[in-house]
């Protein structure tokens, strides 16, 4: 199992290589970070200059890649511009950590600004996540044990609804009920704006009671998703001669439905949720957007926008390594659950 | 064993109960037919055809693209039945055009990605070796990148780059195109990954085999002789990626990274709707409810097909 | 036929399934008993309902699409077609064990060999983890598994298909069952194994004194198994005999010509093995006449109309068919 995971980490080296140097070709061109600066004013045309060689972004897109990759602290810069490098390079590069620096925010480091936001976007996902994952079983279960039942028609096409359900859709059809609505009626009312209300200040309650209708939204589409999906993997081990087995040696229904069914059923549903992990930092761009949640989604929008190469490659790349980690993750709870599953 | 006969085919009163064999094509018809929500869904999708491009018949595209100001974000009445939008322009007449966009881009950026996909998948599935792990690599890669963000991006990369063009008599704003492309290049992998699965499993046949020994042409075999028996996944696998398709451009363009108007699609229509959630619902109910309604239906007959086409195989 | 007091009554047993392919009359209306301590063979071919009929006695079969239309089966004077779930599931397991035929796909794969042997016994005998522990080291020692305390940690897939085949057997024997219910228990194994897996099961059989039913389509391991035999056809008992009876004076049409298709020792080597022309029955029709008619040699216009009952032909023997296969003459 060590060696797996050692060559498993071994192998996501050179997949991150490729993975950075596409979005690093893509973000080279995505237009000119310089011209705002994030600020209300043009920026003067010399200092153009002077800050695009400072951000080596006058060099040959190659070379940019290597001070992204390992810095260019080794190495001398040109920044008057006179043809002769003499200030020493100040970035370490990605690999030992410096993600460099946002230039839309004048200089702050992207690794910081990201690290700032994703407590945000985890505190909308994980509750949103746990929601799912019981709904979903939940769900998904009762409707493979009422197979043709009402209950069970009903839950197979509205879990198609979801399935289908944009999240804009969904997200902008709640905030219009619970809380346009409900306000004209006269009823208690969701908040659909940020984190809390400026007036009442950042307390607990109040940012529980902003997080309802992001995570309501969230949760619509996907409890759909995952309980169609636990039906049928349900399904498929209900009609499997060890559950008939079980029944024949007299065990409870609950038994046989929540250890022998359950824990085959569990393993399809452990890769499906091992792939939606990483999409817990990832999932949130457009209902980060609605919602005006302060997250890592609405980063990554607002620096995208006004072509701010370094943050928007940061989370990128951070969501890529998320995604190697957890399907290694993924693979190691795997093993735990079958038994048969030997990693050599 | 002394006696050979036929296997007689009689149930227990003795009458014929089997109908003659019927061709692949008929039984998966017939089991098609037998998925009734895939069928009404089907019927739907149909009505939604005709709604997008019928409905031009009865409203022009200048009639579509006309604003008055003074007229801007009324409430749906008779004369203006979705009502209008924040410029004066008639929603309905624009859920009827923009729904000819969104689906063009769905079925356009399926053909590109079908093509990227199979020909990646059958490349790394019948030759193998180095191009295969290299060709699989570089997909890994792909879907290594979280796919919206992958798209955001790449819409940021093309704006501006693609000029509009003018087909049959109407200008398209460049942005479709470049939707149609983004999204065909990004959605490949997966694609790619069945089409590869079915060539490893299919390339070991016999027939496969004998078509080798008597010197076909590799490219005979790749298309002439296995990509015929990978028909099912591919065409159940395009299907839902047309729904993908549609709800990508919708969160593209409801990004305001997608279409650019004055050529509406669904998704654009919605852009910037975040502000008038409370004042005029109508500006993203409208067109919400289309695309809700073309993906879900897409999806149903997306589910037929594979119940149909490709019985082994369940979903995810 | 030997008068024991009856273990298992069953009478006039029909099932059906309901399919989007029409119904299918697995089970059209079966009679049979079984005595304390009386062995069972029922043979027949697949698709004739021996294990739709067993297992609907147990409540096995999924409802729907399966639905018993008729019938009693008596068991310790209760009816075990009309016990509720909650009853019956006192009865699986404790009373009447089932085996299956494919012991490869018979054991849930992710849990231990311990966990799967020893919660019968906490479920019908609420036994303490190390009672059950002790129990089924016992049972293992009992099926021939070498080294058992160490294997109780190990999970199915770390065995054989005949030792998979031997754990079964110890769980289906943990609880010390009245009746055993074996479901073509070799079909699926080696030939060599199956003749150890029948050798096991005699053996146990004679030390804990228990009613078997075995069910298989080969006549050929019935002989030293069973004392009685049930051979089924299209849904029906269409003979019943003591196991001698069967094989020196077969009375049915379709025993004999299973019998035909057995290969024997002392066989001269130029005769053939006879294959019974014809397939089996698509139990999709309701039954009208004899479901042997159409592969049957000896068919009359009647067996095309009517059906044939279950008739004692000898103390010993019972057959449903019109016809005696010995002399072609019709039965009076």
């Amino acid at each position: 199992m060590t060696r797996y995971v050692i060559r498993r980490l071994l192998q996501s080296i050179p997949l991150l290589f490729v993975v950075s140097l596409i979005l690093f070709v893509l973000l080279n061109n995505i237009g000119d970070p310089l011209t705002m600066m994030g600020g209300r004013n043009p920026t003067r045309p010399e200092d153009r200059e002077r800050l695009a060689r400072q951000l080596g972004l006058d060099q040959p897109i190659l070379m940019q890649y290597v001070y992204w990759l390992v810095g260019n602290d080794w190495t001398m810069i040109d920044v008057d511009g006179d043809g002769e490098p003499e200030t020493p390079g100040r970035r370490k590069g990605v690999l030992r950590g410096d993600f460099g620096i946002s230039i839309l925010t004048r200089g702050k480091p992207a690794l910081d600004i990201i690290w700032e936001r994703i407590p945000n976007t985890l505190l909308l996902m994980i509750p949103a996540q746990i929601v799912i994952l019981v709904l979903g079983l939940g769900v998904g279960i009762y409707s493979a044990l009422r197979q043709y039942s009402w209950v069970d028609n009903a839950v197979t096409t509205l879990s198609f609804v979801g399935f289908s359900m944009p999240i804009f859709l969904i997200a902008l059809l709640s905030i219009y009920l619970f809380s346009v609505l409900f306000q004209r009626w006269g009823l208690p009312y969701l908040p659909a704006n940020g984190m809390f209300d400026p007036q009442v200040g950042k307390t607990a309650a109040q940012i529980a009671k902003h997080m309802i209708l992001p995570i309501f939204a969230i949760a619509f589409i996907d409890v759909a998703r995952y309980s169609r999906y636990v039906r049928s993997a349900m399904l498929e081990v209900m009609s499997q001669d060890y559950i008939r087995t079980a029944k024949a040696k007299g065990l409870r229904r609950v038994t046989i439905i929540m250890v022998h069914a359950l824990r085959n059923a569990s393993l399809p549903i452990i890769t499906l949720v091992g792939l939606d992990l990483p999409f817990l930092l990832a999932g949130a761009v457009v209902t980060e957007r609605i919602f005006a949640w302060p997250g890592m989604g609405r980063l990554f929008l607002d620096h995208l926008e006004r072509s701010d190469g370094a943050v928007v490659m940061g989370i990128v790349i951070l969501l890529a390594v998320a995604v190697i980690l957890s399907q290694i993750l993924t693979d190691i709870v795997y093993a735990v659950f079958d038994p048969r599953i030997r990693y050599d | 064993m002394t006696t050979i006969e036929p296997p007689a085919r009689i149930g227990l009163a003795g009458g014929d109960v089997e109908a003659p064999p019927l061709s692949p094509g008929q039984m998966a018809w017939r089991r098609f037919r037998r998925h009734k929500l895939a069928m009404a869904n089907a019927v739907l999708l149909i009505l939604l055809f005709v709604y997008s491009f019928g409905g031009a018949f009865v409203y022009s595209e200048a009639y579509a693209n006309y604003n008055d100001t003074t007229k801007r974000l009324q409430p749906p009445s008779w004369e203006h039945p979705f009502g209008t939008d924040t410029i004066g322009r008639d929603i309905l007449a624009r859920t009827i055009y923009g729904g000819q966009i969104s689906l063009l881009i769905g079925i356009t950026a399926v053909l590109v990605q079908l093509v990227i996909g199979i020909l990646i998948g059958a490349l790394a599935g019948y030759y193998g070796g180095l191009l295969d792990s290299l060709l699989m690599r570089f997909t890994e890669a792909v879907l290594t990148i979280p796919g919206l963000f992958l798209l955001l991006i790449m819409a940021k990369y093309f704006t501006g780059k693609v000029p509009d063009i003018t087909l049959l008599g109407r200008t398209y704003s460049g942005s479709v195109v470049v939707i149609v492309l983004i999204i065909g290049l990004t959605s490949w992998p997966r694609l790619a990954r069945i089409v590869r699965a079915e060539f490893l499993a299919l390339k070991e046949n016999d027939f496969i085999t004998a078509a080798r020994a008597t010197g076909t042409p590799n490219s005979q075999i790749i298309f002439r002789h296995i990509l015929p028996n990978t028909v099912a996944p591919i065409v159940v696998t395009a299907t839902l990626s047309v729904a993908g398709a549609i709800i990508s451009e919708a969160y593209i363009s409801f990004l305001g990274l997608g279409v650019q108007p004055p050529t509406a699609t669904w998704g654009n229509m919605i852009t910037g709707s975040t502000n008038y959630i409370e004042g005029a619902p109508w500006l993203w109910f409208f067109p919400g409810l289309l695309i809700l309604l073309t993906v879900l239906s897409i999806n149903f007959v997306g589910d037929g097909l594979r119940d149909a086409l490709d019985p082994r195989s369940r979903p995810e | 036929m030997k008068q024991d007091p009856a273990l298992l009554n069953v009478h006039d047993l029909q099932v059906r399934f309901h399919t989007p392919e029409g119904t299918i009359y697995a089970v059209n209306g079966i009679s049979f008993h079984i005595a304390e301590g009386e062995a069972v063979a029922v043979v027949g071919e697949s698709g004739s309902g021996k294990s739709v009929c067993m297992m609907s006695l147990l409540g096995l079969i999924p409802i729907p699409p399966g639905e018993i239309v008729s019938g009693t089966a008596v068991f310790l004077e209760r009816d075990l077609l009309k016990l509720p779930e909650k009853e019956l599931e006192l009865v699986r397991g404790r009373d009447i064990g089932m085996i299956f035929q494919d012991p490869m796909t018979s054991l849930n794969p992710v849990l231990t060999l311990g966990r799967q042997l020893t919660e019968a016994l906490v479920r019908h005998f609420n036994l303490t983890a190390e009672e059950a522990r002790n129990r089924a080291i016992e049972l293992l020692q009992l099926v021939g598994i070498p080294d058992a305390a160490s294997r109780l940690g190990n999970y199915p897939h770390q065995f054989s298909g005949g030792m998979r085949q031997r754990v079964m057997i110890a769980m289906m024997l943990a609880c010390n069952p009245k009746l055993l219910i074996a479901d073509e228990p070799t079909t699926a194994l080696d030939v060599t194994i199956q003749a150890q897996i029948v050798e096991l099961v005699q053996e146990i059989r004679a030390k804990l004194r228990m009613s078997l039913i075995w069910i298989t389509h080969d006549l050929g391991v019935v002989a030293g198994l069973a004392d009685r035999v049930l051979v089924m056809y299209g849904g029906t008992i269409v003979e019943e005999a003591d196991v001698e009876s069967l094989y020196e004076r077969p009375q049915h049409p379709y025993t004999l010509a299973l019998l035909a298709a057995l290969p024997r020792v002392h066989q001269r080597r130029q005769s053939r093995l006879k294959a019974i022309p014809g397939a089996p029955p698509h139990l999709i029709l309701e039954l009208t006449g004899c479901p042997f008619a159409p592969r049957c040699e000896f068919v009359r216009d009647r067996c095309w109309r009517e059906r044939p009952l279950l008739q004692p032909v000898s103390p010993t023997q019972k057959t449903a068919c019109f016809v005696n296969p010995h002399t072609g003459e019709e039965r009076a």
